[in-house]
């Protein structure tokens, strides 16, 4: 799959990502609004201008992996398996409905370009460092990219799966960090504070590069950046804005689990120049 | 005294066999290789084990990546934490998503002995057993769990299987083949039916003797596949005899006797014994000694076959008297 590197085209599709959100979210009826809209441009960049995929073999074994460990940014990871054509983007519009194969978080059963089940919290860097130890036993050349929330980290599996990837030089996984600072309950730093941020990270033993989440030229240098490093592992620590995108939306702690109402979409789309 | 195996050991050895074939294999464990003997693949194979230190939930979730990546990794520890520890990651990421993760769980049951409540899982069986997708298995000795673990690399998606802390009698022989969901008849009898699962398969087979000598002949099972049960000779015996008695060293809650008495209830009730632990921890003492505390022995199997040949008496009169009224 040919990579997109320019930045205007990467901050284009972006936009009508951001547009599938609000459109699946409102069509659903139910939904993460935030932490979507919040993790767009990082898996934009991501997959559009980093990872070798091949949406006609989803199951390549020369291919990236990617592990959705906040699987409540569902609606943004279906949105681009479908705009790289992994499957029907009308589809999309099919979202949390009984039969539909996008549940409301992924699974990778019913998906196709979904590698593994996530949704509860905690779990995907373990699973990531599992593809890594997997990929390195076959000498793939495979990197192996896992989005974590930023009160995800609360929980204690993340701490012992950054243990283990630092232990065994786990060069090949990038972890992104969405710090968009909000969490459902309210902000992160009040609910149960995460920091010291990087201090926590390099402790662990592992390389950290902090950046701004919606800038596409600093989220692709920083995947490259992490490239480069060898025997351990690399978090980037993307700062966003929750709801990023739409001002209603922005910044905004009640947003974190709910959809946009039909008078919202309106603003949203008109925000979004779609309308 | 017949020969004893160790299910563990036999797991490490047929785990560390089946590696040299098997390039796919894995081994994970959380700092319990000696004891859960995957140590002997970690000494052969020391590219393909991984010790993930006291840290059952990243076990889980690391068998689960390279499940997804193609190989085919065992992760052991101690049964209470693989199932206790780690069941959410079992059921969110290995088992909802179908995973080839087979998880190979030592010290079930009571027979930990001297470490006590907190090291004896007694509910391991019930906890796997409710999670769709997942396969539990009970070897009834050193010999089936070396077929058990055989079939598991043949089978793709998650498998548990319980070993031991001590070692058993061996009851079959080498020709013995472990089928999924086929439980086996062990001694043919037509008053009544012992099920076990595990060592208590052992002290079914020594009850059925007590009860030989005293004019009671005994069906003996093996429902080592616990899930998913061989609920047709379950039924079968049932037809057969009119009353079961189940065995287990684990709660009498969510394990064989759950399984044996749901499908009872649906397809043909007759009485029911249930041998195993009543809803209370384990404690220290000798394997042999807590055995006799909690009722696992087979005189306590012997004595509760005569209690349920009692109620299939009785329930036998009471169906006469219907028929006569």
């Amino acid at each position: 799959m040919e990579k997109i590197r320019n930045l205007s085209q990467l901050q284009e599709i972006a936009r009508q990502v951001r547009i599938d959100i609000v459109t699946m979210l409102n069509a659903a009826g139910s939904g993460h609004t935030g932490g979507s809209l919040s993790a767009t441009d990082i898996l934009v960049a991501l997959f559009f201008g980093k990872m070798n995929l091949d949406p006609r073999d989803p199951h390549w074994v020369l291919r990236d992996r990617f592990v959705l460990s906040k699987g409540h940014a569902a609606p943004t990871y279906y949105s681009i398996l479908a705009r790289l054509g992994f499957f029907d983007q009308a589809e999309l519009m099919t979202l949390r409905r009984f039969g539909s194969f996008l549940q409301g978080h992924p699974d990778c059963n019913s998906t196709p370009g979904v590698e593994v089940c996530s949704g509860s919290l905690g779990q995907g860097l373990s699973v990531a460092n599992g593809m890594a130890l997997a990929a390195r036993l076959d000498n793939l050349p495979s990197r192996i990219y896992v989005l974590l929330g930023d009160g995800e980290v609360q929980e204690g599996q993340i701490w012992e799966a950054a243990m283990s990837a630092a232990h065994f030089k786990l060069d090949k996984v990038t972890a992104i960090m969405d710090y968009n600072r909000l969490q459902i309950d309210g902000k992160v730093a009040e609910i149960m504070s995460i920091e010291p941020l990087p201090a926590k990270w390099q402790a662990f033993g592992w390389h950290t590069i902090e950046i701004d989440g919606h800038n596409m030229d600093q989220i692709l240098a920083a995947l490259d950046a992490a490239e480069e490093v060898e025997d351990r592992p690399s978090i980037i620590i993307a700062s966003t804005i929750k709801g990023k995108g739409v001002s209603i939306f922005e910044n905004k702690v009640k947003y974190h689990g709910v959809a946009p109402t039909d008078a919202e979409l309106d603003l949203a789309l008109k925000e979004l120049g779609a309308a | 005294m017949s020969e004893q195996l160790s299910t563990r050991v036999e797991y490490g050895k047929t785990l560390a066999e089946l590696g040299e074939q098997n390039q796919d294999i894995v081994a994970l464990d959380a700092d319990l290789s000696g004891s859960t003997n995957t140590q002997r693949f970690a000494q052969a194979f020391k590219d393909r084990f991984f010790n993930m230190g006291i840290a059952e939930q990243d076990l889980m979730g690391t068998a689960a990546g390279l499940a997804v990546s193609g190989k085919i990794p065992f992760a052991s520890t101690f049964a209470i934490f693989a199932t206790g520890r780690g069941w959410e990651q079992i059921r969110q990421t290995i088992a909802y998503g179908g995973l080839n993760v087979k998880i190979v769980a030592s010290h079930g049951g009571v027979t930990v002995g001297e470490d006590g409540g907190s090291h004896q899982a007694i509910e391991d069986l019930a906890l796997m057993r409710v999670i769709p997708n997942m396969v539990v298995l009970v070897p009834a000795d050193g010999i089936e769990v070396r077929r058990m673990v055989e079939w598991a690399v043949t089978y793709q998606g998650p498998v548990y299987i319980r070993t031991s802390r001590i070692p058993f009698p061996v009851i079959y022989d080498e020709t013995y083949r472990f089928e999924l969901g086929t439980g086996s008849i062990l001694r043919d009898g037509d008053d009544l039916c012992l099920a076990g699962l595990g060592l208590m398969v052992h002290h079914c087979l020594e009850a059925a003797e007590l009860l030989a000598a005293e004019g009671i002949s005994a069906r003996v099972l093996n429902l080592s596949s616990l899930k998913p049960l061989d609920w047709e000779l379950v039924v079968a015996s049932a037809q057969k005899t009119g009353a079961l008695v189940t065995a287990e060293e684990h709660l009498v809650t969510g394990g064989l006797a759950s399984a044996v008495c749901e499908v009872l209830a649906e397809h043909y009730p007759v009485p029911v014994e249930r041998i195993g632990i009543r809803d209370v921890f384990g404690i220290s003492g000798k394997p042999k000694d807590l055995l006799e505390h909690y009722g696992l022995m087979s005189i306590d199997i012997r004595n509760a076959a005569y209690k349920v040949l009692k109620s299939k008496a009785r329930s036998k009169s009471l169906e006469l008297r219907q028929v006569i009224k």
